[in-house]
C-alpha cells in the first residue's frame, strides 16, 4: 500500500543553503497530507524530493517500503500536479490526460477509456479537443489533475495546486480534490502556505519553518494544541501575551503579566516559578463584556478599532497595561462594541497555551522567513 | 545612477509630430537605403538577361552554381541541427566546470572572420601540414567536401547559440511534469521538449541556411585548386558564379539572372518553411518505452555527449584554429617584421584592416541609431498593429535574401542611378543592409521583453515619453544593444560576398576579407607567401577575440541570449 515514509531527509543548496533540514516522515496510506509553512520553509523542496525531481544531498526516501533515492520519477509510481498546471502547450486537453498512459504504451483503448473517466470526473470530458491556452485557470487545474490521476497512480503529489486561482474557485476545488482522493483512495501529500485550505482538507498536517517540520498532527491537534509559538500563530491566528510564572498551586499556574496585570492558566512542563513565559490565546478565546459581571482572567481594556468582517467582528483593544490584543466575536447574536468604549475581556485558563519564552525573542520566532 | 534631469529632447518627445517624424524617417531609411535598392537593383540590369538566356552553356553552368548553393545550404543546416543540438543540450543542462570553456570555444566560429576560417580548415584539410601530412596526399582537396565542412564550422555557432537559448529560456516543469507521469528522459525530448521548442528550431535551421547561402570569400577559398600558377574551380555555388561573371568586361544580365533566382528560391524556401514549419506534426503519439528507455540510459547519454564533443573538437575548433600553426611560423620567419614595417603587400593590409574596422564601426553607428526606433515601432506597435506587422515581416527580408545577390543589386541600383556615390559609401550600404536586420530584430526582441507596464508607471510618474526610453528602456536592455552592436561589427567586419559585388574586380578599395581572398588565389603583386597569409588570418582573428573578449566583459553569458 503507498505508505511514503521520510529518514533524515536533508537538502543542501550550493554548499550553504539548507532548503531541508533532516526531516523524518511518514504519510499513511490513503491519508490526505498536507505540508504548510511560510514561502521559503522548504515544503515544495521536500515534495519535489519525494516525487524524484530534486536529489536529497542526505536521507532516505520510502514509497511502499522500497528505498526510491536512486528512482528517476518516472519510476516512482507517483502523480504530480504542478502550481503552474505545466499543461503541454502542443497537446489538447484529451492528450495531455492521456499523456502517462500513452507513455506507458497502456493499450491504446485502456488509455482512451481512462482519460474519458479521469475527464468525466473533473468535469471536463465536453473540452477534449481544447487547448490549454483556451481553458480557464481552474479548467487547467482540473485537467491538471485529471492527468496526474489517468497515470494511475496511488500517489497523488500536489505542489500549491490551486494558488493561481481566485478566492471562490479555490474554494471550490479544494473540497473537489479531496473528494476524488478519497474516491480513489489515493495517498496525497498537498504542498500549501494556505493554512486555511490546510486546515479543511487534510487528514494530516506538518507545519515547517526553515527546512524543519515544526509539528505534526491533525487539524484540530494543531489548532487546539500547538506545541510551539510559531505553530500557535500561523495555524489560526493568536494573542501573545508576555509574562513570567509567579505561582503554581494544583493544575494552576498564575501568571504576572506587564502592568502587574496577573491571570490563570493551565499548568504545564514549562510552568515553573519564576520562568518567564508567553500566553498564546486566540482571538476568539475571549470574552467581551461592557458589563459589571463576573470574567475568569478579566482584564480591562479600551476598544481602539472595530472591522466588520462578514461571519465576525473584529476588535483591536488596548488593555489597561498598554498590551494590544485581538478579540473576534460571532456578528451574528450577543453584544456590538464600537471604538472608545471602555470594556473587559476574559478567558478560561484551559483556552490559553503557555511557552517558554523564546531565547531570540517572540518577534525572531514569529518571523515567516 | 541614471541622470533624471530633462533634457530639450525629453521636453521634445512629448509632441507627437516630432514622435512621428522620429518614427517615420525611421521608416523611409529602412525602406529607401536597406529594402528598396537590393529589391529594385536587379531589375535595372534585367533587359540584359538575354545574354544568358540565349547562351545554353552558360545557363547550364548558372543552374549548376544556384543548385549548389541551395544543396550546400540545406545539407549544412541539417547536420548543424544534428550536431548542434546535443551540443546546445550539454552547454545549457550538463554541470561542468569546462562548460564556460566549450560555450566560450563553441562561439569561436561564429567571432572568426569567415575568411580565416576558411584558409584555416583548407590548411587543414588539404594542406601539407595539417592532417593530410599523415596520408601521401590531401585528404581533403578543395571542392565539395571541403565547402561543406567550411559550411558546417561557420555556421553551426548559430544553432548552439539559438538553441542555448532556448533551452535556458525552456519551463522544465514541462519536462519534469511528462517525468512524473511516466516517460522516461528520451520520451520526454521526443514528445514533449522539441515539440514546445519547435519554432526554435525551425529559427535555428533559418539563420544556418541564411548564414550559408550568404557566405562567399570563405568558400572562394576553399572552392579553388591552384597548381602551378593556375587556378581552376573545383565548386561552383550562385556566389562564386556572380563572381565570376564581374570579371571585366562583366556579364551583368548573368549576374542578375543568377541573383534574381537565389533571392526568389531563397524567399520560397523560407516562405515554405515558415508557413508549413509550425503545421509540420511530428508523430508524438506513440511511444515505444523499453526501447526509449534503453536510449536514456547513461551509457548511451554518455556515448552521445562524447560523440558530440568529439565532433566539436576535431571537425570544428580544431580546423578553426589550425591557421595558429602558420601565425605562429610568421612571427619567426620574418613575416612579422615585414608586417610591422608595412613593406610589401602589408602596407595594403593595414590599410584594408582600417578599411574594414572603419566600415564595421560606421554601419554599426549607422544601424543603431536607425535600428533603434524601428526596433521601438515593431516591438511597441507605436504606429498601429498593423504598420508594426508589416514592418515585422519587411525587417526579415535582408535577412534571408544571399549577400552576394544583394551586393550584386545594391551595385546596379547604386552605380546605375548615383554613379558620383563613392565605392566606400557603397560598401558601407551593403553592410548596413546585411546587418541592420540582425540588430532590430534582436533590439525588438529585448524591447519586447520589458514589461510596458513598466513604462507606463513611468509615464504616470511624469517622464517625457524620451525620457522613459533611456531612464527605463535603455537600462533594461543596455546589454542587448552592446550584444546587438558588437554582433553586428563582427558581422560586418566578416563580410565579403556583399563587399565584393559591389566593388569593381579592379578596385583597389578592398576590404580585410576582400585582400585575403585576393592574397589566397594568389592574385596580388608580389604574391603573398603563406606566412603573409597565416598572419593575415592570424591578426583577424586576435582582433575578433578581443572583440569577444569584450562582449564576455561587458555583457557576461545570460544576457548573449
Amino acid at each position: 500500500m503507498p505508505k511514503i515514509e521520510l529518514k533524515g531527509v536533508t537538502k543542501i543548496f550550493g554548499k550553504k543553503i539548507v532548503a531541508v533540514d533532516n526531516v523524518s516522515l511518514e504519510v499513511h496510506d490513503k491519508e490526505y497530507f498536507s505540508l504548510i509553512g511560510p514561502s521559503g520553509c522548504g515544503k515544495t523542496t521536500l515534495l519535489r524530493m519525494i516525487a524524484g525531481l530534486i536529489e536529497p544531498t542526505e536521507g532516505e526516501i520510502y514509497i511502499d517500503g522500497t528505498l526510491v533515492n536512486e528512482f528517476p520519477p518516472e519510476d516512482r509510481g507517483i502523480g504530480f500536479v504542478f502550481q503552474t498546471y505545466a499543461l503541454f502547450p502542443h497537446m489538447d486537453v484529451f492528450d495531455n490526460v492521456t499523456y502517462g498512459p500513452r507513455v506507458k504504451a497502456w493499450e491504446d483503448k485502456k488509455a482512451a477509456k481512462l482519460g474519458r473517466e479521469t475527464l468525466e470526473m473533473v468535469r471536463l470530458y465536453q473540452r477534449s479537443d481544447a487547448y490549454p491556452h483556451e481553458l480557464s485557470g481552474g479548467m487547467m487545474q482540473r485537467v491538471a489533475v485529471a492527468r496526474a490521476l489517468a497515470a494511475g497512480s496511488k500517489i497523488l503529489l500536489l505542489d500549491e495546486p490551486l494558488g493561481a486561482l481566485d478566492a471562490k474557485i479555490r474554494n471550490e476545488l479544494r473540497y473537489e480534490i479531496r473528494r476524488l482522493v478519497k474516491d480513489l483512495e489515493l495517498t496525497a501529500i498537498h504542498v500549501t502556505h494556505d493554512q486555511a485550505e490546510a486546515m479543511a482538507i487534510s487528514d494530516r498536517i506538518a507545519v515547517m519553518k526553515r527546512g524543519r517540520i515544526l509539528q505534526v498532527g491533525t487539524p484540530y491537534e494543531l489548532y487546539m494544541n500547538p506545541q510551539q509559538i510559531f505553530v500557535a500563530n500561523f495555524i489560526g491566528e493568536s494573542n501573545f501575551l508576555e509574562g513570567r510564572v509567579v505561582k503554581v498551586e494544583g493544575g494552576t499556574a498564575q501568571v504576572r503579566l506587564r502592568g502587574d496585570l496577573k491571570v490563570n492558566v493551565v499548568k504545564n512542563e514549562v510552568s515553573q516559578v519564576d520562568e518567564r513565559v508567553v500566553l498564546a490565546i486566540r482571538p476568539e478565546a475571549f470574552e467581551i463584556t461592557k458589563e459589571v459581571k463576573k470574567l475568569i482572567n478579566a482584564l480591562n481594556g479600551v476598544v481602539e478599532k472595530v472591522r466588520f468582517e462578514g461571519t465576525n467582528i473584529r476588535y483591536e483593544i488596548r488593555l489597561a497595561n498598554d498590551d494590544s490584543i485581538i478579540v473576534v466575536r460571532p456578528s451574528l447574536g450577543g453584544e456590538w462594541f464600537k471604538e472608545t468604549d471602555e470594556v473587559k475581556v476574559g478567558f478560561l485558563p484551559e483556552k490559553s497555551h503557555v511557552f517558554l519564552y523564546p531565547p531570540k525573542g517572540l518577534v525572531t520566532e514569529l518571523e515567516l522567513e | 545612477m541614471p541622470k533624471f534631469k530633462l533634457t530639450a529632447f525629453d521636453k521634445l518627445s512629448s509632441s507627437r509630430i516630432v514622435r512621428y517624424l522620429i518614427y517615420t524617417g525611421a521608416i523611409l531609411f529602412f525602406l529607401l537605403l536597406i529594402l528598396i535598392p537590393p529589391v529594385f537593383g536587379i531589375g535595372l540590369k534585367w533587359h540584359l538577361v538575354g545574354e544568358i538566356t540565349g547562351n545554353p552553356e552558360l545557363m547550364s553552368r548558372a543552374v549548376n552554381a544556384i543548385w549548389a548553393s541551395f544543396a550546400v545550404a540545406i545539407f549544412v543546416s541539417v547536420i548543424d541541427l544534428v550536431v548542434g543540438i546535443p551540443t546546445a543540450w550539454f552547454v545549457a543542462r550538463r554541470k561542468s566546470r569546462w562548460l564556460n570553456v566549450i560555450d566560450t570555444l563553441a562561439d569561436i566560429p561564429f567571432v572568426v572572420p569567415t575568411v580565416a576560417l576558411g584558409y584555416s580548415l583548407l590548411l587543414f584539410w588539404s594542406g601539407p601540414q595539417g592532417i593530410s601530412s599523415l596520408f601521401d596526399s590531401s585528404l581533403i582537396s578543395p571542392g565539395w567536401l571541403l565547402v561543406i565542412l567550411l559550411h558546417f564550422v561557420f555556421s553551426f555557432p548559430v544553432v548552439v547559440r539559438v538553441m542555448v537559448g532556448a533551452l535556458l529560456d525552456y519551463q522544465r516543469t514541462f519536462e519534469e511534469a511528462a517525468r512524473t507521469l511516466g516517460a522516461s528522459p528520451f520520451t520526454v525530448d521526443r514528445t514533449v521538449t522539441f515539440p514546445i521548442l519547435r519554432p526554435s528550431l525551425i529559427g535555428a535551421f533559418v539563420l544556418a541556411f541564411a548564414r550559408s547561402i550568404s557566405e562567399t570569400g570563405a568558400t572562394i577559398v576553399v572552392a579553388e585548386v591552384i597548381q602551378n600558377g593556375t587556378r581552376t574551380l573545383a565548386f561552383e555555388n550562385g556566389a562564386i558564379f556572380v563572381r565570376e561573371m564581374m570579371t571585366p568586361p562583366g556579364q551583368y544580365g548573368a549576374m542578375a539572372f543568377v541573383s534574381l533566382v537565389l533571392i526568389l528560391t531563397s524567399c520560397a524556401i523560407f516562405g515554405v518553411i515558415l508557413v508549413l514549419g509550425p503545421k509540420m506534426r511530428v508523430p508524438i503519439r506513440h511511444v515505444w518505452p523499453s526501447f526509449e528507455r534503453r536510449l536514456s540510459s547513461k551509457p548511451i547519454a554518455a556515448t552521445r555527449d562524447t560523440l558530440t564533443l568529439l565532433v566539436f573538437f576535431f571537425l570544428i575548433i580544431v580546423p578553426s584554429l589550425f591557421v595558429a600553426f602558420p601565425t605562429i611560423t610568421a612571427i619567426t620567419d620574418g613575416t612579422l617584421n615585414k608586417a610591422i614595417s608595412s613593406s610589401g603587400i602589408w602596407q595594403e593590409y593595414w590599410s584594408s584592416l582600417g578599411l574594414s574596422y572603419f566600415v564595421g564601426a560606421f554601419a554599426t553607428l549607422l544601424g543603431i541609431l536607425a535600428g533603434l526606433p524601428m526596433a521601438v515601432l515593431i516591438s511597441r506597435k507605436r504606429m498601429g498593429k498593423s504598420v508594426s506587422a508589416v514592418l515585422d515581416i519587411l525587417v526579415n527580408i535582408p535577412i534571408i535574401v544571399p549577400s552576394t545577390a544583394l551586393g550584386v543589386s545594391l551595385y546596379f541600383f547604386w552605380t546605375t542611378n548615383f554613379a558620383f556615390v563613392p565605392e566606400i559609401v557603397l560598401i558601407i550600404l551593403a553592410h548596413l543592409s546585411i546587418t541592420y536586420s540582425y540588430f532590430v530584430r534582436s533590439m525588438a526582441a529585448a524591447i519586447e521583453r520589458v514589461d510596458i507596464e513598466l513604462e507606463n508607471a513611468a509615464r504616470i510618474h511624469g517622464a517625457k515619453p524620451f525620457t522613459v526610453f533611456r531612464t527605463i528602456i535603455l537600462p533594461l536592455t543596455k546589454y542587448s544593444l552592446l550584444a546587438g552592436a558588437i554582433m553586428v561589427l563582427t558581422r560586418s567586419i566578416s563580410e565579403t560576398g556583399a563587399t565584393l559585388a559591389v566593388v569593381s574586380p579592379l578596385s583597389q578599395t578592398r576590404t580585410a576579407p576582400v585582400l585575403l581572398v585576393d592574397w589566397v588565389r594568389g592574385t596580388t603583386i608580389p604574391v603573398a607567401s603563406p606566412s603573409d597569409i597565416g598572419l593575415g588570418c592570424g591578426i583577424l582573428i586576435i582582433l575578433a577575440f578581443l572583440v569577444l573578449l569584450l562582449l564576455k566583459l561587458g555583457i557576461g553569458r545570460k544576457a548573449i541570449y
